[in-house]
Parts: structure tokens; C-alpha cells; sequence
């Protein structure tokens, strides 16, 4: 049981003068219980992993599968994945928030009071108290709560892939961290993969790191493999290393750390420094 | 300057306060942040400083102007340019150079001033080599940085942010915070930033941190990254450069509270 990309390949527009490939060997399993980080810069293919996996794209070369499965045309399991978009707020439509929510569990068979409960539970998750927001209208949410609201429209779904992209942008930090709590409860059921700019929230939990660069893996591997190859992918890829570890790679570059392994962790790097100043530790 | 006096501000006639009895400068050559945690009226007070949004009560003036007097609202727009967090909103062109004349063409400039004044606004946010390119091959960076150049060319005496870095990568991130700053000081703009991102709130000249539609916090970066119960009303969370500089200091060293960014932080770790 797993969504399965396999040496996948996604052109727009093939076959005519305007064709341009956005994806090109690019391969990913998720599991129940992982996460997977997509990194990368703007234009380098993200949001089309995305679109591959959830079965809105088809790819033009290797194979997505879910479950066994076809991810997209005839067979396939659409019910399995939940995408929320990079601007999930211009997906509303019901006239309350709750409602909203509801309607993707109701469209599984859930009876009505079912799927309230189901919305309920996912506004909650997402750090929004459903009493509050829940009779509110949609529009009346502000950006970061929209967008909350729209994460918890496909939480409420229970989907067994959950494929978020941004899901931070433009959140407040209790916003943030609530978001981060939700993967973290969806991931008991379900595998997910977050696209994101915002490393820093997710890298501390993620079981795989995937950077693409023009449409083709820059690292594939955990998030130590990845603290490794910092250096060289800052370098040979052009990466924006999290800051923790590009404060250490700063301080290298000055002289005023001697080489060694680098660290997400706050107190950690503050030690590494601490005992490399002159006269080590005070 | 732009100046709110008292100003209170709801959606609808029963809807609650969004803003509620704001007072706040902004001054030309001043970089200002406003921050607050999502639904506390950061986006409302963006819209109420160019007269998109008329206060319920109190008032909003731009040079001693009204913002919605029938009589003064064209020339308030015209001095407070706007720049909204999605750049694929207000790009109209189908090259980067038509996209940036559209505003100075609606005011019937003529065709060599429109000229001047789009190649001095590509130039200002360095898009100056790329007037000919189709806007939807611009890297999003590129893209809000267009949106920077459109509002510019209507050489607006303030220019107001609305979550200008939310959709960016870190370079394009970085690229607009340095923008926002050399306009509000090279260039001589009253600049308002609204945001999350506190490597922005850290350039500023002065932050002002919204929490239920009310002023909480009007002072400089340093004072709020000090505060961590002030930080946590205003919905911001210390980076992890910042949390570094935290724990350095805790271990003898002398790193500003202001230092947000590897550099600053391993600036400070050179004195």
C-alpha cells in the first residue's frame, strides 16, 4: 500500500512548438506514516510532482500508482488522495465554513451529521476553534485562516495520501504550528508530502527530503544524508540551506569554525560556536 | 505623511470591529512592518491607507489629505501605490515593459515620459535586460518584483506591501526585502510592509504589531524580538537564526537581538 511514482516524466503542451518539461526522472514512494519534503526554487517542478501524484496530470513517461492503482484515468483511486492547492481559499463555495468542510465527507457516503463531525474535528485540528469559525463565511476568513479552513476540508476527507503544497505561506507562527500539528496527526493514517519553501517547519519531522532543480532530483535521502551534502549542494545546486546550518557553513567560510558535521539543532550549533571561540567556553 | 486618527473599520454593519481605534505615522523615507497574527486586521489597514477601504470611524489622511473625500480620492491614490501577495493579480501585460506602462499610460502621460519612467522602475528592482519577456516566464520573485516596478511607475510617494514574500523562495524573498528597504531609504518612499516574515520586520524602521484589530506594539524590531510575550501576540515566532542568536548570548556572546539572518548572527560573532 503505497503512491508510487516511478521514473516519472511531465511535459505541458507535448508535441507542439510551446512543449517544456517540467518533470523528468523523478521517482517517490510514500508510505503510510511518512513525510516527504519536495523542496526546490520556484519553477523547478514542484507543484507538477503534485499534480502527477494526485492523478490531475498524466504523465508523459513512467508511472504513478496508488495502491496498486492507476493515479489517474479510468481505475483509478481518486478518493485515496487529498490535494489542498498553493491558494486553497479560492476553492470555497458553501456559504459556511463548516459546511464547506463537510462537503468532502459527504461526498464519500458520509451521512450529513457524519461529515459535521468530520469538519468539526478537522477545523479543530487546523487551530480553528469550530464553534467560532464554523458558522462564519468563508469570505469573512482572513488569508491565513482560509487557508487553514481549506486544509481542513481535505483533512476531513481522511484521505490515506495527503498532498499538501504551501501549506504555511502566509500563516501566522500559531498558525504555522498548528498546520504542523495536523500533518503530524494525519500521518497515524495516512502518508503525506508537503511542497514548501518553509524548511524550517517541517525538516525536524520528515522522514525523506526530495530537492528538485529544473525538473530533476538535486538529493533524494533522509535529513541526515541531507546535512551532510549541504556544502556541496549549496554550492553545486545553488540550495538555500535552512538557517541553522547555513549560519554554520557562514561561520566556516570566516574561519571562525573548524569543519565538521553540521546540525538543524538550535542548542547544538550554539555549542559548536561556543566551542570554537578563543578560549572555548566561558 | 500617512496618518490614521482613531481609526475603527467593520466588513459589515454587524460584523465586529476588524480594526478598532488605530492610530499610526507613516512618514516618507520610513520602513514600517505591521505584523499580527492571521484575522487581526494587518490586510484591512493596507486597504484603508489608499481610500480601497473608507474607515467606519476615525479618519485616514495622506499629506493632510482625506482618503475619501470625493475630492482629494484620485490624488490619494495616486501617492499610495499598492502591492498585493499574489503578483498574478495585478500583472495585466503580455511583456514586462507594457505591464509596467499600463498605469503611466492611464494617466495619458506622454509616450517618452512613459519611457523614462519604465525603464527607471525596471531598473529600480533590477528587471532592467528583461522589458521584452512574457511575464508568465518570470520566476514568481521576477513576478512581484514586476508588480514593485508597476506601482512604481506611478512614482507613488508611499507604497504599501501586503504580504509582498509569502509566495516566494528564499532568494526571491530576500530579493523584495531589500527592495522595500532601498525605497523607503535611497529612495526616499514612506514604505508599509505587512507581514509574517520577521527577517522582514528586522530591516524596519519601526514596527507596529496588530492583535484584535487594535495597536499593541508601535517601536523598533529590537524592542519586539525582546519580548517573547508580545512576540506570541502579534503571531510571530523567532526564527531560527534568531533563536541561535538567543542561545548565544545565553553562552557569552554578544549578538544583538536584532540579528535574524545567518549573517547578522555570524556578523556579531566577529566583535
Amino acid at each position: 500500500m503505497a503512491l508510487i511514482l516511478s521514473d516519472i516524466a511531465c511535459v505541458y503542451a507535448a508535441g507542439t512548438s510551446l512543449a517544456s518539461t517540467a518533470l523528468d526522472g523523478v521517482s517517490l514512494t510514500i508510505s503510510q506514516g511518512d513525510l516527504v519534503l519536495v523542496l526546490g526554487p520556484t519553477g523547478a517542478g514542484k507543484t507538477t510532482l503534485l499534480r502527477a501524484a494526485a492523478g490531475l496530470l498524466p504523465v508523459s513517461r513512467g508511472s504513478a500508482e496508488v495502491d496498486g492503482l492507476p493515479a489517474s484515468g479510468r481505475g483509478s483511486t481518486r478518493g485515496a488522495v487529498g490535494l489542498v492547492f498553493q491558494r486553497p481559499e479560492s476553492q470555497f463555495f458553501s456559504l459556511s465554513v463548516e459546511d464547506d468542510c463537510a462537503f468532502g465527507p459527504r461526498n464519500l457516503g458520509r451521512s450529513p451529521g457524519e461529515a459535521l463531525v468530520d469538519a468539526r474535528e478537522a477545523l479543530a485540528a487546523v487551530g480553528l476553534d469550530p464553534s467560532t469559525f464554523g458558522p462564519r463565511e468563508p469570505w469573512s476568513l482572513s488569508g491565513g485562516e482560509a487557508r487553514r479552513a481549506a486544509l481542513a476540508g481535505v483533512l476531513a476527507m481522511r484521505p490515506r495520501y495527503l498532498l499538501l503544497d504551501e501549506p504555511t505561506a502566509g500563516l501566522d507562527a500559531a498558525g504555522r504550528q498548528a498546520v504542523c500539528a495536523a500533518v503530524e496527526e494525519a500521518r497515524t493514517r495516512a502518508g503525506v508530502l508537503v511542497v514548501t519553501h518553509d524548511a524550517d517547519s517541517f525538516l525536524g519531522t520528515a522522514d525523506r527530503v526530495l530537492i528538485l532543480r529544473g525538473g530533476r532530483p538535486a538529493f533524494d535521502g533522509d535529513v541526515p544524508a541531507l546535512l551532510r551534502e549541504l556544502p556541496r549542494l549549496a554550492v553545486a545546486e545553488d540550495l538555500d540551506p535552512p538557517e541553522v546550518p547555513r549560519t554554520l557553513m557562514l561561520a566556516r567560510e570566516s574561519g571562525l569554525l573548524p569543519p565538521g558535521p553540521l546540525t538543524l539543532d538550535v542548542e547544538s550549533a550554539a555549542d559548536l560556536l561556543a566551542a570554537a571561540r578563543p578560549g572555548g567556553e566561558r | 505623511m500617512i496618518r490614521f486618527d482613531s481609526v475603527s473599520f467593520r466588513y459589515r454593519g454587524d460584523a465586529p470591529l476588524a480594526l478598532d481605534g488605530v492610530c499610526l505615522t507613516l512618514e516618507a523615507g520610513e520602513l514600517v512592518a505591521v505584523v499580527g497574527a492571521n484575522g487581526s486586521g494587518k490586510s484591512t489597514l493596507a486597504r484603508l491607507c489608499d481610500g480601497l477601504l473608507a474607515p467606519t470611524s476615525g479618519s485616514v489622511t495622506v499629506d493632510g489629505l482625506d482618503s475619501v473625500d470625493p475630492a482629494s480620492l484620485w490624488k490619494v491614490r495616486s501617492m499610495v501605490g499598492m502591492v498585493f501577495q499574489d503578483p498574478d493579480d495585478q500583472i495585466v501585460g503580455t511583456v514586462v515593459e507594457e505591464d509596467c506602462a499600463f498605469g503611466p499610460e492611464n494617466l495619458g502621460l506622454p509616450s517618452d515620459e512613459i519611457r523614462v519612467r519604465v525603464d527607471s522602475s525596471l531598473r529600480a528592482v533590477g528587471l532592467d535586460g528583461l522589458e521584452r519577456r512574457e511575464p508568465h516566464l518570470l520566476s514568481e520573485g521576477q513576478k512581484q518584483r514586476l508588480a514593485v516596478a508597476g506601482a512604481l511607475a506611478m512614482r507613488p510617494r508611499y507604497l504599501v506591501f501586503d504580504e509582498p514574500t509569502a509566495m516566494l523562495d528564499p532568494v526571491g524573498r530576500r530579493a523584495v526585502l531589500e527592495i522595500t528597504e532601498r525605497l523607503a531609504h535611497s529612495e526616499g518612499h514612506g514604505v508599509l510592509v505587512v507581514s509574517h516574515d520577521i527577517s522582514g520586520v528586522a530591516r524596519a524602521d519601526r514596527v507596529i504589531g496588530l492583535a484584535g484589530g487594535r495597536v499593541v506594539f508601535d517601536g523598533a524590531p529590537e524592542g519586539l524580538m525582546d519580548d517573547a510575550p508580545m512576540l506570541q501576540r502579534v503571531g510571530l515566532s523567532l526564527p531560527p537564526a534568531a533563536r541561535l542568536a538567543a542561545a548565544l548570548r545565553t553562552r557569552g556572546f554578544d549578538v544583538p537581538a536584532a540579528a535574524a539572518d545567518a549573517e547578522s548572527v555570524v556578523a556579531s560573532l566577529w566583535r
